[in-house]
């Protein structure tokens, strides 16, 4: 017996409360972003870059990477290694990331720890010092973390060459660790190049999440990171953009180590861009629609349900991204499936989509679902600082971030109708079989 | 109901600030220990539940049916198939999670609290009503039997199923708990209702709960969610030795990059050395860049991204493992310089400044811990398989800082052995074969 049970969500709760979330610009620039969280004395301190592999010049892919594992070498006033021992001495813990659009440092560590943490980070966003002993094993350690989540995956080597032809022009085409023999060219003056142009406070956002007080967040900053000159060369942000694709792309990616075959379609689509989220939160329940749960989506019905043609479906879409992003579908075919009537399987479900109306009761649960997933998010500080960081670094607002509840709240089925005839069109498509041989890739 | 209300606040070490968490331990009606943090700050309930027991308590000849079953829990139930059951699922906006480890089963629930009633009745008949309907079982087995397949073309699967077959042989810790093409192919519905009767044992349970909920709702609720469970399980395995001698086995495989886990025998959580070998652990390999192994191996020499050291204390066995990823061409120089560390230090020992580091990053590290509903849900639930008293929250860091330098390194000297240490590498690594 289905038994449905009326939702009905008395208040919005947004993540972090607007009233949670303060703003400012430093005189030099700087962003500055504070999330209040006092449920336990703990802060999360983040500087955010706004550059990342896809500013890197051309023929040095993987520098941006590079650089965010020699940051945590000497300065004028630190030995190699001290920032993060001192973090640990401290009881904290520090890492860092780097993707398409930024490059982010973060320590973990107990509230009234913050100045110290603010001290090294604006510390190194100024005086790092390079030896070459410090490129030469740096350089092996990035090739070993290349071998590792690279090399020796062979879905991590498919995805590269899925995005390789799926952005001729643009930059997201090439990977963020970068290619090998790109990786083993790069030298002392490419890392410090890029670190004398984007390490700067006009080009950096500072969040700032947990148990802290505004006005002292500000005054902190203003102390150690207000004094950083501008970086008055910083480029605008200009890259290379996809031409109108007209005609579907193939690849088969051919692997022994693929146990499982499998397909992946990707279509270029819009991402979140400031002011104009609409379509992008239409894709959001066009993923979950498409292969959100296997148990309702439609591919998972049909080809897991309905029929015994695949044992994994899902499509996946985020809009967060600074240029054009992409839509994408996976298919792993049953045992004694082909991946050619897979993809035809899969195709008859998208057709069938574009000519139907969509289930409201559909809809109603993927928004009661989004709404709820808003209020579990509160009990992650550091997963709200993230989606700040990410967003003030890939063109979105501080506004943008707030305003994306409600806008993901209003989404229509005409809305997500449209965005489908947007996106899901075969001349924008790249598909992608990956099998351990020929013979398994029919 | 009986209630004791235990309030507990500590002081962060390395900080003036002061971290507060009040548990609050329940008995409900039908008897369960329950351990509550109250958090109404955001309108949700976060559950945890271990039975333990796990995978380990497999029948003979059905290897991967407790890890099948816990997979078939949330494919229907009662009157519901397992659409019916996800779309209630999702309609309430409601996540369950049901996990199958080595010696314990264990089940994550967080609901809303506006429907937190009918999420809970839907768990409650996952969990005491289950169907294990034919066309469920036959979807999700293809399933396992993909994840047993991938894991033969996985480097690190295949590192971890050799190591665990040569150290612990017949016992359950020495086959993958997935089971294997056949044992999953041979299970029946059958075998599955037994897989759940004998998992999901009340005397072997721990639960806790943080959330928007108050003590007077939590007893019902427990209750309702295990009411139709049995009171006892079957016997756990025996206890077993660590049996692998040291030496390298070397597994041919056509990738770049060698992998490696290497181990020897371990120490026990309730051993009174055990906080000894946990702070010599943190100083050897536990604590990422800080560690001994990540400096020699990868800051001075750049031989790998990334080498960690664990200690794992099973219920039955007692390992001390590290695992590290090398190309080709240096993972023999790898494994050199891993166990000339591991003799260093067994021989020589650490310093008083490494374990003075050590210390000050576990005791400031550990309040740190507490900063969600799910985390704090996660901590209770461990806290009580592992035997230990809500008051260990506040004398957890003296017995850290009552271990002495004599301690640690005495602990290095008996315990760590770089003769009995065993490599399993998986890859095409130059120069280096199999060797006892």
């Amino acid at each position: 017996m289905f038994r449905k049970f009326a939702i009905a969500l008395s208040l919005w709760a947004a993540p972090a409360l607007a009233q949670d979330v303060t703003t400012y610009t430093l005189d030099n620039g700087m962003d500055v972003v504070v999330i209040e969280d006092h449920r336990a004395p703990v802060v999360t301190h983040m500087v955010w870059y706004r550059s990342g592999s896809a500013d890197e010049p051309v023929g040095e892919s993987g520098v941006a990477h590079f650089l965010e594992h020699l940051l945590f070498k000497a300065t004028e006033n630190m030995e190699s290694g001290e920032l993060s021992d001192t973090v640990a001495a401290n009881g904290g813990s520090d890492n860092a990331f780097t993707s398409y659009d930024y490059t982010a440092y973060f320590q973990r560590v107990a509230a009234d720890r913050l100045p110290l943490m603010m001290q090294m980070e604006a510390d190194r966003m100024n005086n790092l010092i390079l030896t070459p002993g410090d490129i030469e094993t740096e350089r092996q350690v990035i090739l070993e973390e290349r071998n590792m989540r690279v090399d020796n995956s062979p879905s991590a080597l498919a995805r590269e060459q899925l995005r390789s032809v799926q952005y001729m022009n643009h930059r997201y085409g090439v990977p963020i660790i970068g290619w090998r023999h790109e990786m083993e060219a790069l030298d002392m003056d490419d890392a410090l190049s890029f670190y004398d142009l984007y390490y700067s406070p006009n080009n950096a956002i500072l969040v700032v999440a947990g148990d802290v007080d505004p006005a002292q967040v500000r005054a902190l900053a203003d102390e150690y990171y207000g004094v950083i000159p501008a970086e008055e060369n910083l480029p605008e942000r200009i890259r290379s953009q996809e031409p109108p694709q007209t005609a579907a792309r193939r690849l088969t990616y051919i692997d022994e180590r693929v146990s499982q075959p499998y397909l992946v379609r990707s279509y270029l689509a819009p991402e979140r861009d400031s002011g104009a989220q609409e379509t992008a939160a239409a894709l959001v329940y066009l993923a979950e629609l498409l292969g959100g749960s296997p148990f309702s989506s439609d591919l998972g019905i049909a080809l897991q349900f309905d029929t015994n043609t695949a044992i994994y479906t899902g499509a996946g879409y985020s809009g967060m991204s600074l240029d054009d992003t992409t839509f994408s579908i996976s298919v792993a075919p049953a045992a004694d499936v082909s991946l050619s009537d897979a993809e035809a399987a899969m195709d008859q479900v998208l057709t069938d989509f574009l000519a139907n109306d969509i289930d409201p009761e559909r809809i109603d649960a993927i928004r009661t679902q989004l709404r709820a997933s808003e209020i579990y998010a509160r009990d992650n500080v550091d997963g709200l600082a993230n989606r700040y960081g990410a967003a003030l670094s890939q063109g979105l607002t501080v506004q943008d971030v707030q305003d994306w509840p409600t806008i993901l709240e209003n989404v229509t089925a005409e809305d997500i109708k449209a965005a489908a005839e947007l996106v899901l069109d075969d001349r924008k498509s790249v598909t992608m079989w990956v099998a351990a041989s020929q013979e398994a890739a029919q | 109901m009986k209630r004791i209300l235990t309030a507990i606040g500590f002081i962060l070490t390395a900080a003036s600030a002061q971290a507060e968490v009040e548990i609050q331990q329940l008995t409900t009606d039908a008897g369960i220990d329950v351990w509550l943090v109250e958090e109404h700050s955001i309108p949700f309930v976060a559950v945890e539940m271990l039975f333990e027991g796990g995978t380990s308590l497999d029948v003979d000849g059905k290897r991967g049916a407790t890890n099948l079953m816990m997979a078939l829990i949330e494919e229907g139930s009662g009157d519901m198939d397992a659409r019916t059951f996800q779309r209630e699922r999702e309609s309430l906006a409601a996540s369950f999670g049901f996990s199958a480890y080595d010696d314990s089963v264990s089940v994550s629930a967080k609901f809303l609290t506006e429907n937190s009633d009918q999420a809970v009745a839907l768990l409650a008949q996952a969990l005491n009503d289950p169907r294990f309907d034919q066309d469920a079982i036959d979807r999700v087995r293809a399933q396992v039997l993909t994840n047993i397949a991938s894991d033969e073309k996985n480097p690190n699967r295949i590192a971890g199923n050799a190591f665990y077959a040569a150290a612990f042989g017949d016992h359950p810790y020495g086959s993958n708990s997935d089971g294997t093409i056949e044992s999953v192919n041979a299970l029946t519905q059958e075998d599955l209702f037994e897989a759940h009767q004998n998992a999901f044992a009340l005397s072997r349970l721990s639960v806790s709960v943080v959330g928007d909920i108050t003590p007077d709702e939590v007893g019902p609720m427990i209750d309702s969610l295990v009411a139709g469970l049995s009171a006892d399980g079957p016997a756990l395995p025996d206890r077993v030795e660590f049996g692998l001698p040291g030496g390298v086995t070397v597994i041919p495989y056509d990738t770049p990059q060698s992998v490696a886990l290497f181990g020897q025998a371990g120490i026990k959580r309730d051993d009174e050395d055990f906080f000894a070998a946990f702070i010599l652990n943190t100083i050897l390999g536990g604590n990422g860049p800080q560690s001994i192994l990540m400096e020699e191996v990868r800051e001075k020499r750049g031989l790998t991204y990334g080498i960690g050291s664990y200690l794992v204390p099973k219920d039955h066995a007692e390992m001390w493992l590290g695992s590290v990823a090398s190309a080709n061409e240096v993972m023999a120089e790898t494994i050199d310089v891993v166990t000339d560390q591991w003799a260093r230090v067994a021989t020589v020992g650490v310093s008083q400044e490494e374990l003075d580091a050590a210390k000050t990053y576990l005791t400031g590290e550990y309040p740190l811990r507490f900063d969600s509903n799910q985390a704090i849900a996660d901590i209770m639930v461990g806290m009580q398989v592992e035997g230990l008293p809500v008051e260990y929250i506040l004398n957890r860091n003296d017995y850290i800082n009552a271990v002495t330098l004599d301690d640690v390194n005495r602990v290095a000297r008996e315990i760590l052995d770089p003769d009995a240490l065993h490599f399993v590498v998986v890859g095409q690594p130059e120069g280096l074969e199999t060797s006892e």
